[in-house]
């Protein structure tokens, strides 16, 4: 009986010939990622230590990153606090992979990783975010944890008991229409597995417009499968994984790329044609309250948010810029707009995206998480509605209880920013 | 267990928990004060420790879903309060069962606020509707790190066994 990518993967971190869904494993982690929640980490991490003889030093610093992104630059004296204690420890332990709160080596953290080929195919990177999903777009399992399991893995470098999760084969065919994309696909895909349909489980992705699919897309794809519950979501590694990972990230030396086998046994197969999908909306206020775009057309809001893990690289910056050009942000509407890294920062500045957005009265605001987790820049008042190329639309989630969050991609933002309400992007932003 | 105190329904996420403009406060310490902040007279009672140790919040599927955040379970378990859950979002269980959150997955729970509920051999009685419900038992490997008390002493003792760096 074959195996699937991530039971490939975890046979080999845990050292075993094969493992079987459901098995418990202790695989070996080789990345262990953190932001500003590092500070919880490292409070754990003392407390496993005390008491004992044993000094409290991480297993491998080399393997850790820490990067700052939720709160950048710090809303308050506590999270600046807390940066400065983590800084501490970073200078204390030699953490290399820290990314501070720099314009040219900040952002944030599911950008970093990809972007700084921090991960690679056949990884296992476990991060203290549950969008660390993001990263199966490289081929490598990557899921979320707590930030006490954080300080388990940094103590002793395995994840302790960790059950093999069943796999789920996506097969996605079809060439997608005119500004339709990868987050239209995963929103259609939440919306039919519902918000729990993948829970404990892997989404292995497959077909033609996979495989036609930038590592931008994938990563955006990946980043929301923990939308419908899945531990983790998975694109195994192919020519486009090599090509980012040694002309975008200058990663030298071999990869290991795994594929799953021809009997690899699945859990179930599910099918997605993309060539009629229109673009999806996620309603309040739940991610798998999924609409085609023709039932909430004409829904008034007054703030756009292009950026996040999930849609702030340049490929959303380009396209929102190409929809916006020559035209205003509506009266009444106001647009945000949050590069995922200070590279993309530095690259949207020199193609022209960012004077196109400054030009149509949008703000470009700093990269970072921003209002996607409402504690920082960005929160709405009463009533007030968002549609955000973000992830999450939980009540409260863009900081107020009382407020509307929709989630769409950046076409899709960039042409009800014209307008001022939900629009269409296929309809030339009219 | 108690009293239901709470009844919630299906897709409870970590920002109902633990509203995410409170993630820079992350001690286990500090966390309680902001339990379910937005369900304000919740909030207030359990301010007020008007709600008994042991009380039990109901919910329907997929309880904790979301963020990875650790405050949402340090914050109830603060307050000394019991989840059944028709089922529970990976990343909470976890997380509930690293730091010994009092949990039960029932699911096929029925119960309204003001039922009290009782801990039985596998499973959980109502009290007040004489109904029994069976719980889903945790995989071993979950088991192993409660009957260790936790993720930190379970972490310590394996510690302990590696040759000293």
């Amino acid at each position: 009986m074959g195996m699937t990518v991530v039971e490939k993967i975890l046979a080999r971190a845990a050292g075993a010939k094969a493992v079987r869904a459901l098995d418990i494993v202790e695989p070996r982690v080789d990345l262990a990622m953190s932001h500003e929640n590092a500070a919880l980490v490292i409070n754990q991490f003392n407390e496993i230590h005390q008491g004992t003889d044993r000094e409290p030093k991480p297993w491998d610093p080399d393997r850790i990153a820490i990067i700052f992104d939720h709160r950048v630059p710090a809303e308050g004296p506590k999270t600046a606090t807390n940066q400065k204690l983590i800084r501490g420890f970073v200078a204390r332990h030699g953490i290399a992979k820290f990314h501070d709160i720099r314009g040219d080596l900040g952002g944030i953290c599911h950008q970093i990783l990809p972007e700084r080929g921090y991960v690679r195919p056949g990884f296992v990177v476990v991060g203290t975010d549950s969008h660390t999903t993001s990263h199966g777009a490289l081929g490598c399992f990557a899921f979320g944890i707590g930030a006490t399991e954080m300080a388990s893995v940094w103590t002793l470098g395995v994840a302790l008991n960790i059950e093999v999760p069943p796999t789920i084969k996506v097969v996605v065919n079809g060439r997608f229409q005119e500004h339709v994309g990868p987050k239209d696909l995963i929103l259609h895909l939440i919306g039919r597995l519902t918000a729990q349909g993948a829970n404990f489980r892997v989404l292995e992705f497959h077909g033609d417009t996979i495989e036609a699919m930038s590592t931008s897309g994938r990563l955006t794809i990946c980043n929301m499968s923990v939308e419908a519950g899945a531990t983790s979501g998975i694109v195994p590694a192919d020519a486009e994984t090599e090509r980012y990972l040694r002309q975008e990230a200058g990663v030298t030396g071999s990869l290991a790329p795994v594929q799953p086998d021809a009997d690899a046994v699945y859990e179930k197969v599910i099918e997605v044609d993309v060539s009629r999908l229109e673009p999806q909306i996620a309603c309040p206020h739940t991610v798998d309250n999924v609409k085609p775009i023709g039932e909430v057309a004409g829904k008034a809001v007054q703030q756009i948010v292009i950026g996040s893990c999930t849609n702030g690289r340049l490929d959303d910056l380009e396209i929102a810029a190409g929809i916006l050009k020559g035209k205003q942000v509506a009266p009444g509407t106001r647009m945000l707009v949050f590069p995922a890294s200070g590279r993309i920062y530095s690259q949207a500045l020199e193609a022209g995206y960012l004077q196109e957005f400054m030009r149509a009265g949008a703000v470009v605001m700093n990269s970072g998480c921003g209002p996607c987790l409402g504690i920082h820049q960005g929160a709405l008042g009463d009533e007030e509605v968002a549609l955000a190329t973000t992830n999450r639309n939980f009540k409260g989630r863009m900081g107020n209880p009382k407020s509307e969050v929709y989630l769409c991609s950046s076409a899709v933002a960039a042409a009800s920013a014209i307008t001022g309400v939900i629009t269409d992007p296929r309809s030339g932003g009219r | 267990m108690g009293k239901v105190v709470l009844k919630l329904g299906k897709d409870i996420s970590t920002d109902d928990i633990y509203p995410g403009r409170f993630m820079a406060t992350v001690l286990p310490t500090e966390t309680p004060q902001f339990c379910f902040n937005d369900r304000t007279e919740f909030n207030a009672q359990l301010k007020a420790k008007a709600i008994p140790a042991g009380s039990v919040i109901v919910a329907d599927e997929n309880f904790g879903c979301g963020s990875s955040r650790e405050q949402a379970v340090s914050t109830i378990r603060g307050h000394e309060l019991v989840i059944v859950a028709r089922s529970i979002a990976r990343i909470f269980l976890q997380n509930a069962i690293n730091l010994g959150l009092n949990l039960v997955i029932c699911p096929t729970i029925e119960a309204q606020e003001g039922d009290e509920l009782e801990l039985v051999s596998g499973g959980v009685l109502n009290k007040t509707s004489g109904k029994e419900f069976a719980a889903e038992p945790l995989p071993p490997a979950r088991q192993a790190i409660i009957d260790a008390g936790g993720l930190i002493p379970y972490t310590r003792k394996k510690l302990l066994e590696l040759p000293a760096r």
